[in-house]
């Protein structure tokens, strides 16, 4: 059933009927309401969990560490400058393949200070060793938590969900919490491998120190299971599509259904380009305007693909990646497969480079396509991306 | 022949790779056999779990685990919550590491961890210096001792810092439990990790363990350093219950004076050498007599 609720109390709730055993958390903005929010389901004995206010991120995120190395379903969630400090646990978590699930409320990085929404905090961890899921909506907030662990528990690897600061996270809009007990469906009591977590009865060794003639398994080990994410998903979203009636794709696609040109993006943008393209492929189809914006160098190539198409396949369309880490490399190759003209919007940047999904859309589709590629990290800071500045992007594509 | 059961079992089996004469290895064995199976250990990065934990093997027999040089505090409160929710309510946690996790790095996550009253017991293997990276010094380094990072020369008389007072740190937390043993009395130690493993809440142990590599000290001197650190009272051995001071080891009547400490090690060789180093000698003496008065030790 939808209700009315923010973001941050969707996303409370959803995580505390997963049931977790430990929360743990720092207060930064703008994920501190969802810990608020946790803070007091707890008190007013709605749920049942042990909460510990941490003295620091990096004390939070140690602080589920051991928790999950001890056999528990454990949440935290931190911003920016709080997941910068917590970065070297971050490393660790993966390291010793802990299921940890962790809300990531996307905001800037200092300097300068600025508490407002993008994705530059998401990239400082995308070579950590983590499952990370971008969640388009609060709707897809809350059923990304619920599909994290599942995942996180099956492949003992953690995982991260991102939703925007503010725009997700302070957002009121329909939601639909399922219940402890719709949960407990699809996601089942944890119970940790023999073996893989701090006993008395059974006592192991974790986090050993590991010389040069091991540690490359170790790492290619987590290499190999979190690649393995990628099925997975697939496979668990069919689970989660009979006990719920939704589904998530890893790549996800709107739009023409022979688009001439594509923005690739994640998180609470896409809906704006949604609308944009909505609004583009009402004009595109009459007629007069398509020729005219097809008359290009490209335009022989275009007919040839859009032959014997009917008017109405033509326009533009959206890719909204769901799952950046694994990157769906295979899913990017099918959803943009023949598609010549391709712009990807980020709210990030990677410094002296480029953009981080810029960076990983091209190496998914080396040696596969030859489209022209354009990337625009914009946004930062909490600046509003337009539809208008949206509908530049596509019109430069198809001139 | 009848083959008796094994009576000597020890929970840290063998096949450490600790230096000959280390001080700690001797004070981790002792600490863990003496708190018994019903352990868990959390460990900070430092010659404490890199000479115990040489993948694939471990030696320890109890479980153990190692995430980050500062974090072992915060990792074993999430252990506690879990131990809380299975109901195990038996288990000692432990956290143990050098004093550089522990004076330094550790401080501000370990004070978090004191403050939550977190029941866990802390065990610092003071060795005066970062021992596992090459001996550089640490918040807990002496005066006038030689560091890769405070080396003596012609112009300087190495580390010229106070050691901290930790325990005071630990005092000011409101901590039931303080106390400081060396490995040169190792009865007392045991006694000292019995006794806090009875008390409830966080509890700390502060024991000096010779590092004859960064010391520069042979190792068959290295118990008896350890215990000339506690004879001149340069190293006050003591115990704080409940915030009172509860018991000391006494000096002997005829207290050595630190230049017996001194001479048994090369960090501190170079202060014989010119009127600065004597000046640190001479404020060693005084350091060690303050305490003698402090803590009643005579
Ligand atoms: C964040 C971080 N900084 C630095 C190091 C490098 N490091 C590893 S062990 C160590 C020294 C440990 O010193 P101490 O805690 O006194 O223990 P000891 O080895 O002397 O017993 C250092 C500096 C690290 N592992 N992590
Ligand atoms: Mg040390």
């Amino acid at each position: 059933m939808k209700k009315c609720i923010e973001g941050s109390e969707a996303v409370a709730s959803a995580v505390a009927n997963c049931q977790p055993d430990v929360v743990a958390s720092y207060p930064i903005t703008p994920q501190t309401h969802i810990v608020e929010y946790l803070a007091w389901l707890k008190n007013s004995h709605r749920a049942d969990f042990e909460f510990i206010q941490a003295d620091s991120e990096f004390a939070a995120a140690s602080i589920v560490q051991g928790a999950a190395a001890a056999g528990g379903r454990t949440y935290t969630a931190t911003s920016a400058q709080g997941l910068l400090l917590m970065m070297e646990v971050v490393y660790a978590t993966a390291g010793l393949r802990l299921p940890v699930v962790m809300t990531l409320a996307n905001r800037a990085v200092s300097a300068p200070i600025n508490i407002w929404n993008d994705q530059q905090d998401a990239m400082a961890m995308r070579d950590a060793g983590w499952m990370m899921l971008f969640a388009e909506d609060n709707q897809a907030a809350v059923d990304l938590h619920i599909i994290a662990y599942r995942m996180a528990e099956e492949l003992r690897v953690p995982a991260v969900v991102n939703m925007d600061g503010f725009i997700l996270t302070h957002t009121v809009e329909p939601v639909d919490v399922p219940s402890k007990n719709q949960i407990r469906q699809f996601l089942p009591r944890y119970k940790a491998a023999k073996n893989t977590i701090l006993d008395v009865n059974h006592p192991v060794t974790l986090g050993a120190f590991v010389t040069p003639e091991h540690y490359q398994e170790f790492r290619q080990e987590l290499q190999q299971d979190l690649l393995a994410a990628e099925g997975l998903f697939i496979k668990e979203n069919k689970k989660f599509k009979q006990v719920f009636g939704r589904e998530y794709k890893s790549v996800e696609y709107y739009g023409a259904k022979k688009p001439e040109a594509v923005i690739i993006s994640f998180g609470s943008v896409v809906g704006t380009i949604k609308d944009t393209v909505d609004e583009l492929n009402s004009t595109l189809r009459e007629p007069s305007a398509f020729t005219s914006v097809s008359a290009d160098k490209h335009g022989d190539k275009r007919e040839r693909i859009n032959q014997g198409d009917k008017q109405g396949d033509r326009g533009v369309g959206v890719v909204n990646v769901v799952m950046f880490r694994p990157f769906p490399k295979k899913e990017i190759g099918e959803v943009l497969n023949g598609c010549e003209k391709i712009a990807i919007i980020e709210k990030d940047i990677a410094f002296g480079s480029t953009g981080g999904l810029d960076l990983e859309v091209k190496a998914a589709l080396y040696g596969k396509s030859s489209a022209e590629i354009k990337s625009y990290s914009m946004g930062l800071g909490g600046r509003d991306i337009t539809k208008e500045e949206i509908r530049v992007i596509f019109e430069k594509m198809l001139k | 022949m009848k083959i008796k059961k094994e009576k000597s079992y020890s929970l840290i089996a063998p096949g450490h790779t600790a230096c000959v004469g280390c001080g700690m290895i001797v004070a981790l064995t002792m600490a863990v056999n003496t708190l018994g199976d019903k352990t868990i250990v959390c460990g900070a990065t430092g010659c404490s779990e890199v000479t115990t934990t040489k993948y694939p093997a471990s030696v320890f027999r109890v479980p153990y685990i190692h995430s980050l040089f500062e974090n072992p505090a915060p990792v074993a409160t999430g252990v506690l919550a879990m131990l809380k929710r299975k109901k195990q309510d038996d288990v000692n946690v432990v956290v143990h590491g050098g004093d550089g996790f522990f004076f330094d790095i550790g401080l501000a996550l370990n004070s978090g961890a004191w403050t939550r009253g977190d029941n866990i017991l802390y065990i610092c293997y003071d060795n005066e210096a970062y021992m596992n990276t090459g001996a550089q010094s640490s918040g807990s380094t002496p005066i006038g001792s030689y560091t890769m990072t405070t080396p003596a020369t012609s112009f300087s008389t190495g580390n010229l810092l106070h050691k901290k007072d930790l325990p005071a740190i630990a005092l000011a937390h409101g901590l039931p439990y303080v106390a400081t043993a060396t490995v040169g009395d190792l009865s007392d130690f045991r006694e000292k990790v019995k006794k806090a493993a009875a008390i409830k809440g966080p509890r700390y142990i502060q024991v000096y363990s010779t590092c004859a590599p960064g010391w520069n000290v042979e190792a068959c001197n290295a118990i008896k350093v350890a215990k000339l650190a506690q004879e001149t009272g340069l190293y006050p051995v003591f115990e704080y219950v409940n915030g009172r001071l509860s018991s000391v080891m006494k000096v002997p009547n005829e207290t050595p004076r630190v230049e017996r400490f001194l001479e048994l090690q090369g960090r501190f060789r170079h202060l014989g050498n010119n009127e600065e180093g004597k000046k640190i000698i001479k404020r060693m003496q005084k350091q060690a007599d303050e305490n003698i008065e402090r803590f009643g030790l005579r």
